[in-house]
C-alpha cells in the first residue's frame, strides 16, 4: 500500500490549481481562503510560488501597481519578481477606496495611502498563515519560521511558499496579523526596485483598451455637438456610404449625438468627416472667451456670493489702515487633460442580455452606476474589465462617465450581438468639454510700516467643479464648492484677517478635476502673492515664507522643512550670471511640495527653464523612485500648460483641435529637474498630483524676479516668450 | 485593394484602400499593437515606426507609399543592437509611466542612436522634439538615450 506523506498530498492538491487568497474587509477584518471569488482577495498565492497582487486602483502611470504589489511583497516575504498584479473586479463592498466612502475608484492620489495599511495586512495575513501551516506539519512552532524570498525556513527546515498553499488555505485567517516594523523594511523604501509595468510598456506589450481587439468587434465614433447644450435635429450619412467599411449611423438621442459605426477605426473616423448633421443651437451656449472672461471680472467687482471665511469687514478694515497696499488680479483659462491614449473603451455583450466594459475605468463604481442607467440593466449584469490607462490626469473620472456612457448607448443603438469598440480621436479629446474650469482671482493685501500683513481680502469667481454633480450633495457646504477655494481658505501661512469670497461663474463649457484640482490655480494665486508682498516689505521670498509659518503647527514645520531643503539644494540667493530664481511651496492631497525654478533669458527675447529643483514630504515613500517620477511629471504637466496651453471659445465652439494648437510640454522646454525626498516615518500620502502646483507659481516668480509679473495664463499669450 | 507589406522581415498581405494610414493598417489589420495612436495629425510621434531603418510617423505614411520599404515596429526592435540598448535602458531607469507614448519614443531614441552613437543633450532634445510625453517623463528619456549609448559603447 502507498502512503502519500502529506506533503506528497499537498503537491498532489496543487495540480487543481489551487490557491491561497486574503483579503481585508473594508471593516478590517481579515479574509482568506481558497476561494478568490467569495471574498475580495488582496492577493492570491498559487502553489507554484507565483503571488498575484489584486490592484483595486487604477494605474494610470502614476505606480499604483507597483506600490500595491510592493505592500503585499514586503510582508508576505517575496521578492518583487516573484509577484504580478492584476486589476480588481468591480465591487465597491470590497474594494472600495476608504478615502471615498463606498466608491471604488482612483482620484485624489489616495492609492497608497488607502493602500497602506489593507495590502501589507493582506501579505501579512498570508504570511502568518503558511508558517502556521508548514510549522504545524514539521511539528516546530512557528516563532522559530520565517518567510524570505518566497522559502519558509526555520528550525532546521525549508521549503517554498507554494507547498503550504493548501494547507494554509484550510486555516483560519489571523485576526490580526503583525505588520513589520519600518525598520524591518526590506522593499518598502528602496529606490532600486523597478516599475511591474515597465517592461511590457517598453517592448509594446503593455495592452491599453485601445489595444484590445475582440472577435468580431466594430469600431465607433461619435458626432457631438460643438457648441455646449446643442440639440441633435437630424443628419444625413448618404455621404458615408461609399467609404469601405463603413457599417452605418445611427441617433443617440438622449445624449445628442450620432453614433457612426465602421470595420476598422480609420473607416470610422472617415465616415464620421462625411455625415452632415443639424443642430439646434437655440439653447446651446454662443457665449466667446472674452466675454467668459469679463463677465469673470465683473463677478470679482461685485460682492461675493459666498463668504467663505466669514464676513469682509475685518479684512477690509486693515487693509485701510495699511500703510502699503498691494493688488493683483489673476485670470486662469479652461485647460483640456490630453491624456496621451485618446479615450476609447469597449462594450462586449455579456451573459443573459449583460455586458461587459472594457476600460481603463478610475472612478469603477461611478461608471458601474452610469452604464446600469444607461442601459436599464441591473448592477449584477454589468462587468469591468478594468485595464492599464494611457495617462489621465482627471479626465477618466465624469460624474456622467461620458464616453463610457457614449459606447453604451452606441452598443444599445446596435442589435448587441457585437462588441462595439469607441474611439476618440485627439479632435474629439481637446473640443469635446470637461476642462479645467476657468478662473479669476482679486487680492488684495495691506502691510505696516514694517511689512507685517494687517489683512488679506482675497475673492474669486470660479466655474464649480462640483455643482450640477452627482458629488453635489457630498461637496457643496452652504452653496461653497471647496474644490474652488482649497488652498486659499485653509492657507498654513500666518495670515492676520484673510477674507475669502466666492461667486460661482457660469459654465460655458463642461467642465472637470485636473491634475490637483483646486490647487491648479489656488497655489498660483497664493504663491505669486506672497511674492508680491514680499517685494512690498522688502524682503527676500524665502525668508518671509519660512516667517510666516513659524506657528509650530505640523503643517508649518512640514512646508518649512521642504522649504529649506528645496532653497539649499538649488543654491537659493546665488542663480549663475544671467540667471534668476522663482520659488513656491504648497500642501496638496496631504503631501509638501517645494519648488525653486531657474530660467535664464528674459520675457521679452524668450525664456529658458535651466532647473526645477523639487523637495517632497509625502510621509513614508513606498517607491522612492516612482515618487520622484511623480515629481518630474508634475512638474512638467503644470509648467507646459502654464507656458503656453489655453482652451478658447468662439461663439460657443472650441477654437483648438489637436497638438499643433493645444502644443505639449516638449523634450527641451524643462533643462534638468532634481528631486529630494525627505525621510519621513509618517503615513505615506499623495504623490500623484502635489508636484503640480508648486511649479507654475515657482516659474512666474523667477521671471518676475528679473521682468513682469505674470498674472493671467498662459504665459505666451501675456508677455512672455519662451525658447 | 490587396497590398504587400514587408513588416518586421515577414510578408503579410492586407486589404486596404489607398490612402489608408500604415499606422491602421499595423493596429487594426495586423493587430499589432505597439504602436500608438496619439493624434494622427504626425504631431505627437506616438505612431513612429521605421521604414528602411529612418523613423517616420506612421499616421501620415500611406499604405501605398510602402509597398517596397522595410517596415518595422516596437515588437521586433530587440533584434536591432541598438535597440535591445535602448529597451534595456529604458526599463533600467523606469522612464515609462503611462507608457502609452514609449513605443514611438524608443523607436526615435533608435533612430538617433542609429545615426549618431554619442549624441550631446542638445541633439537628443533636438532629435526627439517631436515625440510628445503628456506624463512629461523627458528628464528619463534624456539619461536613457545617453544609458543606451554607454551600453553599446561597452
Amino acid at each position: 500500500m502507498t502512503t502519500l506523506s502529506r506533503r506528497g498530498f499537498l503537491k498532489s492538491a496543487a495540480a487543481a490549481g489551487a490557491v491561497l487568497a486574503v483579503g481585508v474587509h473594508p471593516n478590517g477584518a481579515v479574509a482568506a481562503g481558497a476561494e478568490p471569488a467569495v471574498m475580495n482577495p488582496f492577493l492570491k498565492l498559487a502553489t507554484n510560488g507565483r503571488v498575484t497582487a489584486i490592484v483595486k486602483h487604477a494605474e494610470i502611470g502614476q505606480g499604483a501597481a507597483t506600490g500595491l504589489t510592493t505592500l503585499i511583497a514586503e510582508e508576505l516575504g517575496v521578492q518583487m519578481d516573484q509577484i504580478d498584479f492584476e486589476f480588481a473586479p468591480s465591487n465597491p463592498q470590497l474594494y472600495n477606496n476608504l478615502h471615498l466612502g463606498t466608491l471604488q475608484g482612483t482620484g485624489g492620489s489616495t492609492a497608497i495611502a488607502n493602500s497602506y495599511v489593507q495590502y501589507r495586512t493582506a501579505g501579512a495575513a498570508a504570511r502568518d498563515m503558511l508558517i502556521n501551516a508548514a510549522a504545524s506539519d514539521w511539528g516546530v512552532s512557528a516563532a522559530d519560521l520565517s518567510i524570505e524570498n518566497g522559502t519558509i525556513a526555520g528550525a532546521g527546515h525549508v521549503a517554498p511558499l507554494g507547498d503550504y498553499v493548501v494547507a494554509a488555505s484550510q486555516l483560519d485567517a489571523p485576526a490580526e496579523p503583525k505588520l513589520k516594523d519600518p525598520s524591518e523594511f526590506k522593499l518598502i523604501g528602496r529606490s532600486d526596485l523597478r516599475r511591474k509595468d515597465g517592461a511590457a510598456k517598453t517592448n509594446g506589450s503593455a495592452k491599453f483598451a485601445m489595444d484590445l481587439h475582440l472577435d468580431n468587434q466594430i469600431f465607433a465614433t461619435v458626432l457631438r455637438s460643438p457648441r455646449m447644450g446643442g440639440k441633435l435635429v437630424d443628419f444625413d450619412a448618404s455621404g458615408a456610404e461609399g467609404i469601405r467599411g463603413f457599417i452605418g449611423a445611427e441617433a443617440l438621442p438622449a445624449i445628442n449625438s450620432v453614433a457612426i459605426y465602421a470595420e476598422n477605426t480609420w473607416a470610422a473616423f472617415q465616415a464620421r468627416n462625411a455625415i452632415e448633421v443639424t443642430w439646434d443651437d437655440s439653447e446651446a451656449e454662443t457665449r466667446s472667451s472674452d466675454q467668459i472672461q469679463s463677465e469673470m471680472m465683473a463677478l470679482l467687482d461685485a460682492k461675493p456670493t459666498y463668504d467663505v471665511t466669514g464676513d469682509a469687514g475685518g479684512a477690509t478694515s486693515k487693509i485701510d489702515e495699511a500703510t502699503t497696499v498691494v493688488e493683483e488680479t489673476f485670470y486662469f483659462p479652461l485647460l483640456a487633460h490630453a491624456p496621451m491614449e485618446p479615450l476609447n473603451c469597449i462594450i462586449e455583450p455579456g451573459e443573459d442580455g449583460g455586458v461587459i466594459l472594457h476600460d481603463a475605468a478610475q472612478g469603477t463604481t461611478i461608471v458601474h452606476n452610469s452604464l446600469s442607467q444607461a442601459l436599464g440593466l441591473p448592477w449584477e449584469k454589468i462587468k469591468i474589465n478594468v485595464t492599464l490607462a494611457g495617462g489621465s490626469f482627471g479626465r477618466r473620472t465624469t460624474s456622467d462617465s461620458d464616453y463610457q456612457v457614449e459606447a453604451a448607448l452606441a452598443f444599445a443603438a446596435t442589435d448587441r450581438t457585437r462588441p462595439v469598440k469607441l474611439v476618440w480621436s485627439r479632435e474629439d479629446d481637446i473640443t469635446a468639454g470637461f476642462y479645467r474650469p476657468a478662473v479669476a482671482h482679486r487680492v488684495k493685501v495691506g502691510l505696516d510700516a514694517e511689512g507685517n500683513v494687517l489683512g488679506w481680502d482675497h475673492r474669486i469667481a470660479a466655474q464649480s467643479l462640483i455643482k450640477g454633480t452627482v458629488f453635489e450633495d457630498f461637496v457643496i457646504k452652504d452653496g461653497i464648492d471647496a474644490t474652488s477655494v482649497e488652498g486659499v481658505n485653509d492657507t498654513h501661512y500666518m495670515v492676520p484677517n484673510l477674507y475669502v469670497g466666492l461667486s460661482d461663474a457660469p459654465k460655458t463649457t463642461t467642465v472637470l478635476w485636473w491634475r490637483s484640482v483646486g490647487h491648479t490655480h489656488t497655489a498660483y494665486v497664493m504663491e505669486s502673492m506672497i511674492d508680491v508682498v514680499a517685494k512690498a516689505a522688502g524682503r527676500d521670498p524665502l525668508e518671509f515664507r519660512l516667517e510666516l509659518l513659524e506657528g509650530g503647527d505640523k503643517d508649518q514645520v512640514r512646508l518649512a522643512r521642504v522649504l529649506k531643503l528645496a532653497a539649499e539644494k538649488a543654491n537659493w540667493g546665488q542663480a549663475a550670471a544671467g540667471r534668476s530664481q522663482g520659488l513656491a511651496v504648497h500642501k496638496s492631497f496631504g503631501s509638501y511640495v517645494a519648488e525653486v525654478v531657474e530660467v535664464s533669458g528674459t520675457a521679452e527675447n524668450g525664456i529658458q527653464v535651466e532647473r526645477v529643483t523639487c523637495a517632497v514630504d509625502c510621509g513614508l515613500a513606498v517607491n522612492p523612485d516612482v515618487v520622484k517620477a511623480q515629481m518630474e511629471g508634475g512638474i512638467g504637466y503644470g509648467l507646459g500648460h502654464a507656458m503656453r496651453n489655453e482652451i478658447t471659445l468662439t461663439d460657443g465652439v472650441v477654437d483648438q483641435s489637436n497638438f499643433p494648437d493645444y502644443e505639449p510640454l516638449r523634450i527641451g522646454d524643462i533643462a534638468a529637474i532634481d528631486v529630494h525626498i525627505v525621510p519621513s516615518a509618517e503615513a505615506p500620502s499623495g504623490v500623484g498630483e502635489p508636484g503640480t502646483p508648486p511649479s507654475a507659481p515657482a516659474l512666474a516668480n523667477a521671471i518676475a524676479a528679473n521682468g513682469p509679473r505674470v498674472t493671467a495664463l498662459p504665459m505666451i499669450n501675456n508677455g512672455v516668450e519662451f525658447l | 485593394m490587396a497590398y504587400s507589406l514587408k513588416i518586421n522581415g515577414a510578408t503579410q498581405e492586407v486589404e486596404a484602400e489607398a490612402g489608408t494610414p500604415l499606422l491602421w493598417v499595423i493596429r487594426d489589420e495586423l493587430k499589432m499593437t505597439g504602436t500608438k495612436f496619439g493624434c494622427g495629425v504626425a504631431s505627437c510621434g506616438a505612431c513612429t515606426v521605421h521604414l528602411n531603418g529612418e523613423p517616420v510617423r506612421s499616421c501620415q505614411t500611406f499604405i501605398e507609399d510602402v509597398e517596397d520599404a522595410e517596415v518595422s515596429t516596437i515588437e521586433a526592435i530587440a533584434e536591432d543592437k541598438v535597440g535591445a540598448a535602448v529597451q534595456q535602458a529604458w526599463v533600467e531607469l523606469d522612464v515609462a509611466q503611462c507608457g502609452y507614448c514609449q513605443s514611438g519614443q524608443i523607436m526615435s531614441a533608435v533612430g538617433l542612436l542609429s545615426e549618431n552613437a554619442k549624441p550631446t543633450i542638445e541633439e537628443i532634445n533636438d532629435y526627439m522634439q517631436g515625440n510628445a510625453c503628456r506624463c512629461a517623463t523627458y528628464q528619463r528619456i534624456r539619461a536613457a538615450v545617453q544609458r543606451a549609448s554607454e551600453i553599446l559603447e561597452a
